[in-house]
């Protein structure tokens, strides 16, 4: 399951890998069965599959907040810019660029909003100015969250707490953010907002993003790259245009096929049966 | 009227004091979920380190007796041992028992209150000893004169330390980085450890400044009551102020502190006469049961934030 050779951006050495990485749960668990992919620098990944594929936990075994849920990176690696990072703590990640939002938001509820936010800066040890800089930079990107700046976040909106989620990722002045199900809860229209932010962040700032998503279609007009994720298996992987067009995606994540609509129960009884792998 | 206020303001002061030993059970249970109910050996211990520093001081260092000198040295030799004792007993019993269920927790901690109260007494000797801040125990002479009522001097000093205390700590928890932190891992583990907030400092912290708060209280109550074991029971008169304040809430500590102080003594005076006094040691309680059927969470426990 290499794809070196299907980014043009790759270069010799991965930006992001995971090897074939196997984990489990409560020492008894097995959820994710020896998944491998890559990640290019400055470039938008998208992970899709069902509930339970394994998304999250590839996105956990990255950031290593696994062992805190007694999750266990039984095989495999995971490499950043060339050295090993599946031993660090959480922290030590940060430091090195790499941090994770989570799935369903977690906002510092009783926090305000820029408090929050300056959470976010807790690895840097930086002067007052500087952080007022990153402040101004998250507030550019997220005009809304200087609105609500001083509420406390767990008033504020689905679409606000995941603004300011992604925005306290940002305070940490991250090469490469795990977005994890970032349209999770929330209004098109905001997701969409959210999409064009994490796009421009991309371009702009030259982030890189793996995401983690159940809304296939959104998450792959963003992406460039993506690998579907079943049963805790890679079971397909692609430009991000080509799944987009790929006729079993299309049926098994749009709800699309060749004859047009079909009622969600014939596709159930002879269509979802079939598994890419068992 | 001044009887009355004689009273209350008496219940008051000592409500403070009850407040201050409440903040450290607070301080804990916040940042990592744990109720210590070794908050009150904590107490002791340090009430009785302190003590036996500024007996075995003078020898060891030919200082003065009861000088001040002696006085500062114990009380940074007992603060630095209630910060090795806070750390240590978050590094050894309770982050083993990291994501176990919390009455695995509380019964850890309970056991660490009989271990820590007999350390206290291995080291320095279990029989009861006076304490002495250099306070006198009589009444504010001007308040006497003016409004003609008996306010206790040691009271109200200390008193107000433990107002300046919960200041200093309100302001660091407010608007340092470190505070932030710690309200950030008191709101969400999880999202506190997704930023890269290292826990384990966080928790050493929490337990350092538990350590230090115990030492505040036990030097005031222990130079009220004297330094010995009836103590740590003391101590749980912080169980009512919890409940009543929310035990997730610094300023419900206080608050539920002064309450829990100005009714127990309202209600010995009071009520006491109608069913033969020795109201004051278990009224606290019986205040805390009926709080619990009206107010579960408390005065000002957390408010649990729901979007609809």
């Amino acid at each position: 399951m290499n794809t070196a050779n299907t980014t043009a951006a790759t270069a010799a050495a991965p930006y992001l890998s995971v090897n074939n990485i196997e984990v489990i749960y409560d020492h008894v668990i097995l959820v994710l069965k020896g998944v491998s992919f890559e990640v290019p620098q400055g470039g938008i990944v998208a992970l899709l599959g069902a509930n339970g594929a394994g998304k999250s936990t590839t996105l956990k075994s990255i950031s290593n907040l696994l062992r805190a849920e007694r999750g266990d990176v039984t095989k495999g690696s995971v490499e950043f810019k060339g050295a090993r990072v599946d031993q660090m703590t959480p922290n030590e990640l940060v430091k090195r660029g790499v941090i994770q939002v989570m799935e369903g938001r977690h906002c510092f509820g009783h926090l305000t909003i820029e408090e929050n936010l300056l959470t976010g800066a807790y690895t840097r040890s930086v002067s007052r100015s500087e952080l007022k800089d990153s402040l101004e930079k998250v507030y550019h990107y997220f005009p809304r969250l200087k609105t609500r700046r001083s509420s406390q976040a767990g008033y504020t909106s689905g679409g606000e707490q995941q603004m300011c989620a992604i925005g306290r990722a940002l305070m940490a002045k991250p090469e490469m953010i795990l977005l994890d199900e970032p349209s999770m809860g929330l209004a098109p229209q905001i997701v969409e907002e959210i999409f064009e932010i994490v796009k421009d962040l991309n371009s702009k700032e030259r982030v890189s993003f793996l995401l983690a998503e159940q809304n296939t279609m959104v998450a792959l007009r963003y992406a460039d790259f993506g690998y579907i994720l079943e049963n805790g298996r890679i079971v397909m992987e692609g430009e991000a245009k080509e799944l987009a067009n790929n006729e079993d995606v299309k049926e098994f994540y749009l709800g699309l096929s060749g004859e047009g609509r079909k009622s969600f129960r014939d596709v159930k009884h002879y269509r979802r049966r079939k598994r890419w792998l068992s | 009227m001044t009887f009355f206020l004689e009273v209350l303001i008496g219940g008051l002061l000592s409500g403070v004091l009850y407040a201050l030993v409440a903040l450290g059970f607070v301080l804990i249970f916040k940042a990592s979920g744990v109720f210590n109910f070794a908050q009150g050996a904590m107490v002791f211990f340090a009430a009785l380190t302190f003590v036996g520093f500024t007996e075995v001081l003078p020898g060891w260092t030919g200082l003065e007796p009861g000088s001040g000198g002696v006085f500062w040295l114990a009380f940074a030799l007992a603060l630095a041992s209630m910060i090795v004792l806070g750390i240590a007993t978050e590094k050894v019993v309770l982050r083993p028992l990291v994501n176990q269920p919390p009455i695995t927790l509380f019964m850890a901690t309970i056991g660490l209150t009989f271990f820590v109260e007999g350390l206290a007494q291995a080291i320095w000797g279990a029989n009861a000893r006076g304490l002495s801040l250099g306070i006198s125990d009589e009444p504010v002479m001007w308040i006497l004169d003016d409004f003609d009522i008996i306010i206790s001097k040691f009271d109200l000093i200390a008193a107000g330390i433990a107002l300046v205390l919960f200041v200093v700590l309100a302001l660091l928890f407010q608007y340092t980085r470190v505070g932030r932190a710690l309200r950030a891992v008191a709101d969400d583990h999880q999202a506190a450890l997704s930023v890269g907030i290292p826990l384990k400092h966080i928790w050493a912290i929490v337990w350092g400044v538990a350590g230090f708060v115990a030492l505040i209280a036990g030097l005031i109550w222990g130079s009220r009551n004297g330094v010995q074991f009836a103590l740590t029971f003391t101590a749980l008169k912080a169980l009512p102020v919890l409940i009543l304040g929310g035990f997730t809430s610094v300023p419900g500590a206080i608050i539920g502190g002064l309450i829990i102080g100005a009714s127990e003594k309202l209600a010995e005076i009071y009520i006491g006469p109608f069913v033969g006094g020795g109201i004051e040691s278990w009224f606290p309680y019986v205040l805390a049961m009926f709080f619990l059927l009206v107010r579960p969470e408390g005065l000002f426990g957390e408010k649990h934030i729901d979007r609809v």
